[in-house]
């Protein structure tokens, strides 16, 4: 891990990672939404909504999965201090905030027509939100303080503490949510997928995944070139 | 123990002699629970239905407003710093700084919350487990909001990031003290639910210091 942490290697490393996750992501997305839109039989209840789903669902885990990226690489980065996991904690934050507005948007558009409202207080929508505030805040620490290397540790605290949280919010918001409408109808578990949908819906999940780890190296070697113009412009300075 | 006591001793005192700076989170928490009924009308079987949500909120709010006390004016007079060199671990000072934060917070807002019951109409079946709820409560409340307050240290008008850094974090500890309140107020069992929040403070004893102490030394660096 530690021979990666020659910021010009993992550079050298990330151009060429870049481009290839970034075509990767573009077929697997191009492939998958034609199977999505046009070869996807519409569902016998749904209808054509229940192609929201192929954007929605993906959106969905790539947010806690970003979450997860981001809590393990703020570990790595305050036990081992690894210069560039500060970097690719920082990197995924954005990426993951998108992901999971993306997966709230959808998920209201997709419940107006289903559900007949754009918003309920269902456990699963309040646990996303409070996931999207978590995202927020770990954002705006970045944000706010000056000094860099500070500012990595602090938000990698603050990081590792959301981590402890999100399975105790996610517990304590289910248990509220059943507390004052049991048996919602609005359970998502219906039967289970059939496969002409399930290869679509993986496929886009790959392609999600895909465009992460292209907007992942993206972000990070503009973070590391921004360092190394401030250097630059500092050592200008000093001269 | 000796220096632990001497911290929180000193916390009190600073906070006693300060006067009325210490009450005003009380202030608040009478003012936020007094704008509902003029928010959303004084009958009483409403008011008495939201009261537990709206003590509960009212009581986060005041408490996370009252949580730039805890570190800020130490941090900027240097005596934080000073506090390091006493031989408690940094965990352990951050600890007694948390427990003088809630013993004048916490302890008040705990003890004003049934007067307002009262004003809200809320059920008399409901008084036992409000207080025990908010007594259990809002120790973590202070604690987990110790981090909150220990990261914007370094932050200047850290007030609206301290808010969207420890709200989210509030959540639970809302949720199983409004549902305490609740089951109690309809005749069901707040055992549970009391046991869950006591789960939350426990845990969150040794691990909020621990995460705040980790903070408190970023900003001291």
């Amino acid at each position: 891990m530690h021979y990666f942490a020659n910021p010009a290697r993992f550079t050298r490393l990330a151009g060429i990672i870049q481009p290839w996750a970034g075509a990767l992501a573009a077929i697997l997305l191009v492939v998958g939404l034609y199977l999505a839109l046009v070869v996807v039989p519409a569902d016998y209840q749904q209808g054509d909504t229940v192609r929201i789903m192929f954007v929605h669902v993906p959106s969905a885990w790539m947010a806690m999965f970003c979450y997860s990226f981001l809590a393990v690489a703020s570990a790595i980065a305050l036990i081992w201090k690894h210069p560039l996991a500060d970097l690719a904690a920082k990197a995924s934050a954005p990426i993951g905030a998108g992901f999971t507005f993306l997966a709230l948007v959808t998920g209201s558009i997709w419940g107006k027509p289903m559900w007949g409202t754009w918003w309920v207080w269902d456990a699963r929508l309040t646990s996303v939100l409070i996931l999207f505030f978590l995202y927020l805040g770990y954002m705006a620490l970045w944000q706010s303080i000056e000094d860099g290397q500070k500012a990595a540790k602090a938000a990698a605290v603050l990081a590792l503490v959301g981590a402890i949280n999100v399975p105790i919010i996610k517990f304590s918001v289910d248990w509220w949510n059943t507390l004052h409408q049991p048996a919602s109808v609005l359970r998502m578990d219906g039967p289970a997928i059939h496969p002409s949908m399930l290869w679509p819906l993986l496929i886009m999940a790959l392609a999600f995944k895909a465009y992460f780890v292209a907007l992942l190296m993206a972000r990070m070697r503009m973070e590391l070139n921004l360092r190394r113009i401030r250097a630059l412009r500092l050592a200008e300075r000093t001269s | 123990m000796k220096p632990f006591l001497a911290v929180i001793a000193r916390d009190l005192r600073l906070a006693v002699r300060q006067g009325g700076a210490t009450f005003l989170a009380l202030v608040f928490f009478l003012l936020t629970v007094t704008l509902f009924p003029l928010g959303i009308g004084p009958e009483p079987a409403l008011l008495a239905r939201v009261a537990p949500g709206v003590l509960w909120v009212a009581a986060l709010l005041a408490a996370m407003l009252s949580l730039d006390r805890l570190f800020q004016a130490d941090f900027e007079d240097g005596s934080l710093e000073q506090l390091t060199l006493s031989g408690l671990p940094l965990g352990g000072i951050v600890l007694a700084k948390i427990v003088a934060h809630w013993l004048t917070t916490g302890l008040p807002l705990l003890l004003a919350a049934p007067i307002l019951a009262v004003l809200l109409n809320m059920n008399s079946e409901g008084f036992a487990a409000l207080l025990l709820s908010m007594a259990i409560g809002t120790p973590a409340l202070s604690l987990i909001g110790a981090i909150g307050a220990a990261l914007t240290l370094t932050v200047r008008r850290g007030g609206v990031l301290l808010s969207l850094l420890v709200l989210p974090l509030y959540i639970p500890v809302l949720i199983f003290g409004v549902a305490a309140i609740d089951a109690a107020v309809h005749g069901l069992n707040a055992k549970p639910h009391v046991l869950l929040l006591a789960a939350l403070t426990l845990a969150a004893v040794p691990l909020c210091p621990w995460a705040a102490a980790a903070a408190v030394k970023l900003s001291l660096e």
